[in-house]
């Protein structure tokens, strides 16, 4: 196992040249830089970096760095007490060339070094064309006064699940989750991340009134307590389910596909397998926890609808049972058949959508942006007369509430939020979550590193970022006239585009800015 | 919502329902109100392709007799009761199940106790493809699946726990003991199969090793609720026959990424 490994003898000696053969290591990409002036030998940094990248040479009584580790995390510059600790970039980096990138040159050396995948974490951070950048929202002048959401009531509540067709004296009233803002946590499973995150993701869930998910590695049983806050998913490897992990629950979700790696499952190493994500997941400690893309009995519409409605049966028809999809080519066609296959909520799931680990070359080449799958569905589900059997959330690349307005005009019912909800609790982005040993204790489980989150803290810092945002919601809505988010929803004419071209407008389904 | 056990009174009656006419949904509701008022015996008669018997019912000591073709997802999140299907069963029997025990009196389907983590399925004849696939074993819940005939390819993929016998009675030449890509993606849990094997059907994650003495103990039992069950004359003991068929590794996949 990594944690248990002796420590790098090349670190401890402060030998700078890798060993031979590792080229990926042989050029730094930073330069964790100290002011030897401020800096007062505390060792902070020795003992807060998880990367094998700071030493304490007592020979010097110096604090030194082996700065081709070095990921940039920023934790030891966040911790330094003298502020002593500057990253910076290494050098001139490789000559320049935009077609040969210095990533897109280590990532050959890397391979080249070990003949093996080049796993990564976190979401797709090229650059492709960002649609929520590229809209702007409307704002009500003179002919149609605007609201002042301090002293008039707005209402932020959505219901998600399916709706009835028309009005019927009694209702037809099916069930539905009632999240008091539009903004649920999105599917992250223990094991991926901390227990603790999962239980501040829990604790503010239940705060704020919303839900989270436990993604696809069972509900721990502490966090039992927060079923009805819980949306647990079953995938392909179906850990920790049994019926009282979805009786528990507020709804089920059927995991198809991730925005992250669409068409490629999950894959927990062995080393991730620790004790307590052994018994959530009720698999053996240390073996790997695989969750191929296929779930083997679902080949086609008629089979999704038999597992959905075995959830039905399993809950007697008293949860909303999603699915949650990759945003593909085609994927109006994919959810108008989910729907009809009996879901009553589909999530779209994009291609900037976060992950705990998966191959570079998938993460950032396959899928498409939830903007404009999000907009085709929604427009889909409509023609189709069947845009109230299910509720649609939007997922992968959510970073502000601007952006859950802008999702809402184009349609959405909800959001799920990840990347954003760790970057609220410490993650700098630093894209390592494969490698198990987050300096921020969110996506690691090693005993010395995970007690770094803690719950409470967690739970206020998200509660306070949905807080934030619900406030910013609410302004902008009475900004456009609105007093709610169902006025808002799949209302494109509050949106209008820059900088896109006829095609790109029409797909999103709004007009040029200025019309 | 799971349903509640209830203390069954000392007699109760059997319950007979018969399926002609209603929907699977209306059936299952009329299955659950007899458990919640105290039933332990049930019969369910006229049985036509009816789904989800049984789904997602927490009931232990009930038993529910199948007359009839059983439709898909028999017995599916099964946590506790008996099942006893008196003729063949289709597709899903005993999804995701926990705990309880199928009786198949014929042939099953495809992925027959997929993701299963507990209790036990026995089937009489046949069945299809990817059966036993994902299961699970965790402590002491080891599910186990018993086949009387042969089965289709993907046997056991991806198995990660519990335990699955294949007995392939009635295998010919025409008809192989076992499809191909056998416990292909294999990496936890133990398959005996009893009969002519040919090696390049197996995943390359798996090896074939003869019983041993442990194997022999806990084959015995298993073996004798069989043909107790199925009241199967065949003698099936002789452990020459069968191969075990283990993971070479509980970490298939440890050396396929960089980090
Ligand atoms: S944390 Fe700052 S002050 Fe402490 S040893 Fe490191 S650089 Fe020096
Ligand atoms: S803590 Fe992070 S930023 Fe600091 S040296 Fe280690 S890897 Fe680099
Ligand atoms: S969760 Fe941790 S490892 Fe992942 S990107 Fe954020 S800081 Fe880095």
């Amino acid at each position: 196992m990594e944690y248990y490994e002796e420590p790098n003898a090349r670190v401890a000696l402060g030998l700078r040249r890798p060993e031979p053969g590792d080229w990926y290591h042989g050029y730094p990409e930073y330069h964790v830089e100290r002011d030897d002036d401020k800096c007062i030998r505390c060792l902070v940094c020795v003992r807060q970096c998880p990367y094998d990248c700071t030493f304490y040479d007592p020979y010097r009584h110096g604090v030194y760095n082996v700065h081709e580790n070095c990921v940039n995390c920023r934790r030891c510059e966040f911790m330094c007490p003298t502020s002593a600790i500057r990253m910076t970039k290494w050098g001139a980096g490789f000559r320049d060339n935009d077609n040969w990138k210095q990533k897109t040159i280590r990532t050959v050396y890397k391979q080249a070094d070990s003949g093996a995948v080049s796993l990564t974490g976190l979401g797709n951070d090229r650059e492709y064309v960002s649609y929520f950048d590229r809209m702007v929202i409307d704002a009500s002048q003179v002919t149609n006064p605007s609201i002042d959401p301090l002293r008039e009531p707005m209402e932020l509540r959505a219901y998600i699940g399916k709706k009835p067709e028309r009005h019927t004296n009694p209702p037809e009233v099916y069930p539905n989750l009632k999240a008091e803002l539009p903004v649920i946590f999105a599917p992250m499973s223990f094991g991926a991340i901390s227990f603790n995150f999962q239980r501040g993701l829990a604790m503010a869930a239940k705060e704020a009134g919303t839900y989270f998910n436990t993604g696809e590695g069972g509900l721990h049983p502490d966090l039992r307590q927060y079923g009805d806050h819980a949306i647990v998913q079953i995938a392909s490897g179906r850990f920790g389910v049994s019926l009282d992990y979805l009786s528990n629950a507020a709804a089920c979700e059927i995991k198809i596909g991730q925005g992250a790696k669409p068409g490629i499952g999950g894959h927990l190493p062995g080393e991730k397998v620790t004790w307590d994500v052994s018994r959530t997941r009720m698999i053996p400690e240390g073996s790997d926890a695989l969750s191929p893309a296929p779930q083997h009995d679902i080949y086609s519409i008629e089979d999704l609808r038999l597992l959905i409605y075995g959830l039905k049966e399993a809950t007697e028809y008293t949860r909303p049972v999603s699915v949650k999809i990759a945003a593909v080519h085609n994927v109006a066609a994919i959810a108008s058949g989910i729907v009809r296959a009996g879901a009553d909520i589909v999530v779209v799931d994009g291609f900037r959508g976060g992950t705990g680990a998966a191959p570079a070359v998938i993460r950032d080449h396959v899928g498409i942006p939830v903007e404009v799958a999000l907009a085709q569905v929604d427009q889909r589900l409509r023609e189709e007369g069947i845009r109230h059997q299910a509720s649609l959330i939007a997922a992968g690349g959510i970073r502000s509430s601007a952006d859950v307005i802008k999702g809402l005009a184009l349609g959405a019912d909800a959001f799920y939020i990840g990347t954003a909800a760790m970057v609220a609790v410490g993650c700098t982005a630093c894209q390592q979550c494969h490698r198990g040993r987050c300096s921020w204790g969110i996506t690691t489980n090693r005993p010395d590193l995970a007690p770094r989150l803690q719950p409470e803290v967690a739970a206020e810092r998200l509660t306070n970022l949905l807080h934030g945002w619900a406030h910013e919601i609410k302004e902008m809505l009475g900004m456009m006239g609105l007093n709610s988010i169902e006025s808002l929803r799949g209302n494109r004419l509050k949106l209008r585009g820059v900088g896109m071209t006829q095609v790109e407008l029409d797909t999103l389904g709004i007009q040029q800015a200025g019309l | 919502m799971a349903t509640e056990p209830t203390l069954a009174p000392a007699v109760m009656e059997p319950v007979v329902i018969s399926a002609a006419g209603l929907s699977y949904r209306h059936l299952n509701e009329q299955v659950r109100s007899a458990i919640r008022s105290g039933a332990t015996e049930i019969t369910l008669n006229d049985v036509m392709g009816h789904r989800y018997i049984g789904t997602g019912i927490h009931a232990p000591g009930v038993t529910i007799h199948v007359n009839g073709v059983p439709g898909e997802d028999l017995g599916a999140f099964l946590d506790g009761p008996h099942i006893i299907v008196h003729n063949n069963a289709q597709d899903g029997v005993g999804n995701t199940m926990n705990e309880g025990r199928i009786e198949i009196h014929g042939q099953a389907g495809d992925v027959v106790g997929y993701g299963m983590r507990g209790g036990r399925i026995l089937i009489r004849g046949d069945v299809g493809y990817r059966v036993g696939i994902h299961m699970k074993g965790y402590r002491d819940k080891q599910p186990l699946i018993v086949t009387g005939g042969c089965a289709g390819n993907f046997y056991g993929e991806y198995m990660a726990g519990g335990c699955q016998v294949l007995l392939g009675i009635g295998q010919s030449d025409k008809k192989p003991v076992v499809g191909q890509y056998c416990a292909s993606g294999m990496h936890g849990g133990v398959m005996y199969i009893r009969g002519e094997l040919d090696g390049w059907k197996l995943g390359k994650e798996v090896q074939q090793i003869p019983l041993d003495r442990h194997d022999r103990e806990f084959l015995k039992p298993v073996l004798e609720d069989f043909c107790e069950t199925f009241a199967v004359k065949e003698k099936l003991l002789e452990f020459d026959r069968f191969v075990r068929i283990a993971p070479v590794s509980a970490r298939p996949y440890g050396r396929l990424y960089v980090y």
